[in-house]
């Protein structure tokens, strides 16, 4: 009888206490957020303190441009950045995908920009952009151009090329241990058959990588939204909020207009947009996985 | 041409590849050099790569926890060594408890069927959507408020049996606070690496010892701890490297004493002297992830292709 309880609670016993964490400083957290969301408060109460406005929060935030303008901002640099790493990052892995002495020395050099701290990124960032003693100018100047103003001129496009610098590897790596574990059947009929290389690229190495690519491509984007201290260092979302991201105006409004019960509606905004792309995703391969076993089970019917 | 041999490929070739390690590498080696040079050379630019290394920097970021005192600093302002003894703390202790609750629980999603198996386990996937920025105004309320120690009921009482504090009122301003959010945060990623590796783990081992008398825990830490170092290893560092790097929700969290570095460099980083100083403190905050990168890398790959492409 004891015997059969202590198995029947095993399970159990090796889930509490990464459930318990969770649930106290995760799931509270996010409940204990919306509930917020829909009140008037000020960081000095404690929320029990607090007025309650309804709707007022997300009503105010719907109707500011400013937040408009914020939104529109993460989605620009969120799709540009991984369509660009995305491109950026198959290619290299194409091409790079050859039998070449120190292939693991290479992948050690590649993925040393994601595991250093984004701070560090953005500082040393901030000095290559810098206007006058920055490494780029510097270098504009040295070959006869004229300096550009980085960051004051063309803010997005600076903190977007810190961020492709420092995640283009992620997809690279990801895409080529893709590419290294395709079927060599495949490849190799298609050779033998006299596919060019592009041909081979296309109409096989590229859809058999497909549910790693979008898998990779998921998180990537996921990734991108919480993309904060980076931007931060360079920039601080300005100059204006042309690259205030909706994670820094989140911080901002918590900590320097101490509007919590604003910040925590915007929160909530940004969460329902990464939960229809998320669940978007999810649509999507599932479709493509039916589709797949669809054309497959045809075949067989065929055959 | 047979598979091992090295194929040879043409120059333009390994031009590129030149390129490409220049470009990733060559910001964090800026980083090095500039961090060596005194604040007049890093905005004269003069010399480029010929110039007197100096370890001044290092000593006016590290003057809090120099045995000596530096002749070139009158005041010691930047109190990097206390932060950085912080941020070990707080990497060090929150990968730990990270993993342990992490693995246990990837065993369970695997290895048992119970009820609110499947719920856990999306749930745990969906959690990992959840940017940082999000739990920032709720954590920051309830670590200051619910969360208090003098609350005597609830959560907040249970919090003051289970880790303590160090005198404080509240959660936030303390280590543990921090580390309580670090160990949520990166829970979901952990449980999902460690899934792909512990379903690897052949069954009839678990079973061989069962039938010699070994109980479930003994199995756990016995049989499949041993087996999935590998997965531990790339787990503990993508851990590591969060915990360490994060700057956000500890700056929300911590008070001057338990400052992390992040929050160190975010705050002097708008300062125009000491230049030189803040890369200092750049370099050290980057030393380890550097360390881990050189001599696991391959635990980093493993780790990163198992995410993606078996989850």
């Amino acid at each position: 009888m004891t015997r059969q309880n202590v198995s029947r609670l095993t399970p159990y016993m090796f889930i509490a206490p990464a459930a318990l964490v969770m649930i106290l400083a995760l799931f509270y957290p996010i409940g204990y957020m919306m509930w917020g969301s829909f009140r008037d408060w000020d960081p000095s109460q404690s929320i029990s303190e607090t007025e309650f406005v309804g709707m007022q929060n997300y009503v105010r935030l719907w109707m500011d441009a400013q937040f408009w303008e914020s939104f529109s901002v993460t989605l620009i640099f969120a799709f540009t950045v991984v369509a660009v790493e995305m491109f950026l990052g198959v290619g290299l892995a194409l091409l790079l995908d050859r039998n070449i002495r120190g292939m693991s020395v290479l992948r050690t050099l590649f993925i040393l920009p994601m595991m250093i701290a984004p701070v560090v990124v953005g500082l040393v960032w901030r000095y290559m952009y810098h206007q006058t003693y920055g490494t780029f100018n510097r270098f504009l100047e040295a070959i006869g151009l004229e300096g550009v103003d980085w960051l004051g001129q063309n803010p997005l496009l600076s903190v977007m090329i810190a961020d492709i610098w420092q995640w283009t590897p992620f997809i690279f790596i990801l895409s080529l241990a893709a590419l290294q574990s395709l079927p060599r059947s495949a490849l190799e009929a298609a050779r033998i058959d006299g596919a060019t290389t592009w041909q081979q690229i296309i109409h096989i190495k590229l859809p058999l990588m497909a549910p790693v690519l979008i898998v990779t491509m998921l998180l990537r984007l996921i990734d991108a939204f919480k993309v904060l201290e980076v931007i931060l260092v360079l920039t601080g979302g300005g100059p204006g909020l042309s690259t205030e991201i909706l994670a820094l105006r989140i911080a901002r409004t918590a900590r320097e207009f101490r509007e919590l019960g604003e910040a925590a509606a915007m929160s909530n905004y940004l969460l329902v947009l990464l939960m229809v792309l998320t669940l978007g995703m999810f649509a999507f391969t599932r479709w493509q996985e039916a589709r797949a076993r669809r054309l497959k089970f045809a075949a067989e019917e065929e055959g | 041409m047979a598979d091992t041999n090295y194929e040879r490929q043409n120059p333009a070739f390994y031009a590129l590849i030149a390129l490409l390690v220049f470009m990733s590498i060559g910001p964090v080696l800026l980083l090095l050099i500039n961090s060596l040079k005194l604040d007049v050379d890093i905005t004269s630019g003069a010399g480029g790569l010929l110039f007197m290394p100096t370890i001044r920097n290092y000593e006016t970021a590290l003057c809090d926890i120099l045995w000596y005192e530096p002749e070139h600093l009158r005041f010691c302002t930047i109190r990097f060594g206390g932060a950085f003894v912080n941020s070990l703390i707080i990497a060090l202790i929150s990968t730990a408890l990270t993993l342990i609750f992490g693995c246990m629980a990837a065993y369970a999603l695997v290895r048992f069927k119970f009820m609110g198996r499947d719920s856990l386990s999306l749930s745990t996937l969906a959690v990992r959507m959840i940017p940082p920025a999000v739990l920032l105004v709720p954590v920051f309320g309830l670590w200051n408020n619910s969360f208090c120690l003098d609350n005597d009921y609830g959560v907040g009482a249970w919090i003051r049996d289970t880790f303590g504090g160090r005198g404080d009122v509240c959660l936030a301003g303390t280590h543990s606070g921090i580390i309580l959010v670090y160990v949520a945060m990166n829970l979901p990623f952990v449980i999902w690496i460690l899934q792909s590796f512990i379903v690897q783990v052949p069954k009839s081992l678990e079973e061989a010892a069962r039938v010699d008398g070994a109980g479930p825990f003994q199995v756990f830490f016995l049989v499949v701890l041993p087996l999935i170092k590998p997965g531990l290893a790339a787990a503990s560092i993508f851990t590591f490297r969060i915990a360490w790097n994060e700057y956000l929700l500890a700056s929300a969290l911590a008070d001057r004493d338990t400052m992390t570095v992040p929050i160190l460099i975010v705050n002097n980083a708008s300062e125009f002297d000491g230049l030189g100083t803040i890369l200092a403190t750049g370099m050290l905050l980057a030393i380890p992830p550097i360390l881990f990168t050189l001599f696991a890398s391959r635990q980093i790959i493993t780790g990163m292709t198992a995410g993606a492409v078996k989850g």
